[in-house]
């Protein structure tokens, strides 16, 4: 069975290869190097960036706060939708376009249920528990919508999602007519800010959990076996047993379910939502998040730790640019600058040149003897 | 340079890690000939070519071409083809989607603006020339895959190259096919231009080519003129051993007894699919090893699919072990013990990007279930044990199944079906395209797993193969089973003339 963890790139030890150019080799060293960067910058420019202190949150309770808390909270959502992103990125050699338009959709039905139909609601109407499963439900069913599109009706990833793109975020305003709904339960906010007496923020937690349980699914499943055999040759596949639409299917369905989660986590931070703003171009950062790690964006192959990686470099570079005041207008370009460097670098012909150049000379000597 | 000679290459050498590809070889082409070059797979052929077109940069050695001062430098197909070595690959390298004539000038054109005019009076003369079927406007996907080959060749002639590679042309032809191929490969050779010619057929080796040369294991074993190498020295000099191993698989083969009695395994009645062919019945008795013949696209491959579940079955019933069984899809046969080993190696059959083990535990993990994965030991020793009796040469078990030779992919969908334990195993041409060191044992595995008690249904464009190894034949012609060959009757000119029809009825 594919274990990404163990074995992303196994080779054949060669002995005539430099260690510089294993490293390369490696699938993780582009995000392991951008992170490894990025800390050595802030270490030298201000090593104070790395500074964790205890301060009174605004309901007075004790709480870590700094750079690196900030970056590890803000993560979380980016995070969970970079697993669900890779996986299906893997079976249709696509990607969904759509997971900001439906994390909206997900907190629209969450903050519904929550409030019952109200628009403010100063204690929760439904259990937050079985409110948040039927957010999780219905981001599955849309995850379906599109899985079912790509799949069945084979149309283009990114056509298939450009759907829900476009529609998403009328179709979550329409949930809750058109208002804006305000929940002032403070437990209703455990999950996007602290739980009472922990210092951690919560996003943390559960954003671990997720990769636990994909870690775990991963392990005791074939889900890493199937996803990549689909995505690299759907023929074989189906003759070797499996059913290449049901499993692309499933992993736009898993990606719904991640979607509701992160949806849940945004919400949560404020207790409301702005349908036209909420996860606003997260959608690319996800897909950056995959391409980071690694993972080719037409599928087959993946590592779903390489995108995890991926998504908290993006972030640490995000929270980096703030902490030098680049004013937010701004923010964009200069993430492209990073952005186009990591990529080209990732590139496996640049990565091939790099690998080459090391290798030249031993192999001149080789070729005398 | 030699008198005459249009291509010297001089010691050349290639490694790779931990492998030396190519060592010390030497190729000489002249002009107007057409010079196979043979050898098993992981001999050099296709090293060799791709450093002499310059896919791959050489580590040793050096190339003189005809025309050019000194050594010539190649570094890109780009060189090649501006130094007059052109290349026409298996699998078809042009764009369905254009038309012929552009498929011809596209890369070529001078400055921006194409010419239409120029370029289809221009494709049509040389298509003419060459008696090529097809119009230059045509789209060249609508063109049968032979014609496609055929402008492939036709660029590469138009560009006035003095060396054409042709890289196992025929493997996807059939007979008419390569015929047409030849007459155009002669009329190339009578016009001065050497052709190096790549294939496994032995026996349009001797009908087209001048002079062979013989590479083993990256280095060279010699250069011969044809007359003066028959096939069983030919063959001897690929392997590297004398022995008569087409002997041996008849004498192994025992009586044609072989299965012939018993009740049947599989029974099928009346079976039709969506891939159109007409209604058939077939069985198969436990240890017997039948097959489909006929020539290509009379429907061999979609009765096995048929079979398979592979393509939807649209009528008929099945039985196996005397129960009547339902095969929707491949799982449904997978289920009841049927293993198949499809046709088309690299679109069907493996999985490039991942590794060999899981290639070969793929079939066996699908059955266990998705919520069953092997252990990670389980897998290896599963993974060992086949590339051990199956001498699949491969760095390791990890290595990505794409990187290995075509004769030793075979070996590993062949691995993954036996790892199955199927009772029924379906192989359809598990021999093209491979070595004949290779061929041989997978013929001699076939013949062994009868033995065992397995049935086995064996399809192969080679008919002295089937004949090797099956004993009973079922005849295809135009979609529709026309007749059953077994015993004495399993003849090639008994084959020929049931496959040919007319006097048969």
């Amino acid at each position: 069975m594919t274990t990404p963890v163990k074995n992303p790139e196994t080779r054949v030890k060669r002995p005539d290869e430099s260690l510089f150019k294993r490293l390369t080799r490696q699938q993780l060293f582009i995000p392991v190097a951008a992170l490894v960067l990025l800390v050595l910058f802030n270490l030298i420019a201000d090593y104070k960036f790395f500074e964790v202190t205890m301060k009174e949150n605004s309901l007075g309770n004790p709480v870590l706060s700094g750079n690196i808390i900030s970056v590890l909270d803000n993560a979380s959502e980016l995070v969970i939708l970079a697993i669900g992103m890779t996986l299906v990125t893997a079976s249709s050699g696509g990607q969904d376009i759509s997971v900001g338009a439906t994390m909206a959709i997900a907190g629209s039905v969450i903050l519904r249920m929550v409030c019952g139909g109200q628009v403010t609601a100063d204690t929760m109407q439904m259990n937050l528990v079985l409110a948040v499963l039927i957010g999780v439900v219905v981001s599955a069913l849309f995850g379906a919508f599109n899985g079912t599109l790509v799949a069945y009706f084979k149309i283009q990833p990114m056509v298939a999602t450009l759907i829900m793109f476009t529609a998403g975020r009328s179709i979550a305003a329409w949930i809750n007519n058109n208002q804006l709904p305000i929940v002032n339960d403070i437990t209703f906010k455990y999950a996007g800010t602290f739980l009472p007496g922990i210092p951690v923020p919560t996003p943390i937690f559960i954003t671990a959990l997720m990769i636990l349980v994909f870690w775990l699914v991963l392990k005791f499943t074939n889900l890493g076996l199937y996803t990549q055999a689909v995505g690299i040759n759907a023929n074989s596949s189906r003759l070797n047993g499996l059913d290449p639409k049901l499993i692309k299917l499933m992993t736009y369905v898993i990606l719904g379910v991640c979607v509701a989660v992160a949806g849940f986590i945004r919400v949560s931070r404020s207790g409301s939502i702005n349908y036209s703003r909420i996860a606003e171009n997260i959608e690319m950062d996800a897909i950056l998040a995959v391409a980071l790690g690694g993972n080719a964006l037409s599928g087959g192959k993946f590592n779903i730790y390489g995108s995890i990686l991926g998504a908290y470099v993006i972030q640490f570079l995000t929270t980096t640019l703030y902490k030098y005041n680049v004013p937010s207008t701004a923010l964009p370009a200069y993430k492209a600058v990073v952005v186009i460097l990591l990529v080209v670098l990732s590139a496996p012909v640049v990565r091939e040149k790099l690998a080459n150049m090391k290798k030249a000379p031993v192999r001149a000597a080789k070729g005398v003897s | 340079m030699q008198e005459g000679a249009v291509l010297e290459m001089r010691g050349i050498c290639k490694y790779f890690p931990g492998v030396r590809a190519l060592q010390d070889v030497d190729f000489t082409l002249r002009e107007g000939e057409i010079h196979a070059l043979m050898g098993e797979n992981g001999a050099g052929k296709s090293t060799l070519i791709k450093v002499l077109t310059g896919v791959y940069p050489k580590d040793g050695g050096e190339v003189h071409i005809r025309g050019i001062e000194g050594a010539a430098v190649i570094r890109s197909p780009q060189d090649a083809q501006n130094a007059g070595i052109s290349t026409v690959y298996q699998e078809i390298t042009l764009c369905p989607n254009l038309s012929v004539a552009e498929n011809m000038y596209i890369g070529r054109t001078k400055g921006a603006v194409a010419n239409w005019k120029v370029m289809n009076s221009g494709a049509k003369q040389i298509l003419e020339s060459l008696g090529i079927p097809a119009s230059p406007k045509q789209q060249l996907g609508s063109c049968s895959i032979a014609v496609q080959q055929m402008v492939a060749i036709a660029r590469a002639v138009d560009m006035e190259c003095k060396v054409l590679i042709l890289d196992e042309p025929t493997s996807s032809l059939d007979e008419q096919e390569v015929v047409k191929l030849f007459g155009l490969m002669r009329d190339l050779r009578a016009k001065g231009v050497g052709i190096i010619f790549v294939t496994h057929f032995l026996e349009q080796v001797y009908e087209v080519c001048d002079r062979i040369t013989v590479l083993r294991d990256g280095q060279l074993v010699g250069e011969y003129v044809i007359e003066d190498l028959p096939r069983v020295q030919l063959v001897s000099k690929m392997l590297g051993k004398e022995l008569d191993d087409m002997a041996d698989i008849k004498g192994e083969m025992g009586g044609d007894t072989v299965g012939t009695e018993g009740a049947p395994v599989l029974e099928a009645q009346g079976l039709c699919s969506s891939a159109g062919i007409k209604p058939f019945d077939f069985s198969i008795r436990r240890g017997e090893v039948n097959g489909f013949t006929g020539l290509l696209g009379s429907g061999r491959s979609e009765c096995v699919r048929a079979i398979f579940g592979a393509d939807h079955v649209t009528g008929g019933s099945v039985k196996m072990d005397g129960k009547s069984i339902k095969i929707k899809k491949p799982l449904d046969a997978m289920k009841c013990g049927i293993g198949y080993l499809p046709e088309d190696r690299k679109g069907d059959g493996i999985v490039g990007d991942l590794s060999v083990r899981e290639n070969i535990i793929l079939a066996l993990q699908v059955m266990k279930g998705f919520f069953r994965p092997f252990s990670r030991a389980q897998a290896e020793a599963f993974a060992d044990e086949y590339i051990k009796l199956l001498e699949i040469k491969t760095a390791s078990a990890d290595t990505p199944i794409k990187s290995l030779s075509g004769g030793n992919q075979q070996k590993c969908i062949l691995a993954r079906w036996l790892l199955t334990d199927p009772k029924y195993l379906i192989l359809d041409e598990p021999t093209r395209g491979i070595d004949i060191g290779t061929k041989i044992e997978i013929q001699k595995l076939v013949l062994k797993l009868a033995a065992e008690g397995k049935s086995v249904t064996f399809i192969s464009s080679e008919i002295d193969e089937m004949l090797r190894t099956c004993s009973r034949l079922i005849v295809m012609r135009d979609r529709k089973a026309v007749g059953e060959l077994s015993g004495k009757d399993l003849t090639q000119t008994k084959i020929m003339a049931t496959i040919a029809g007319g006097d048969e009825e």
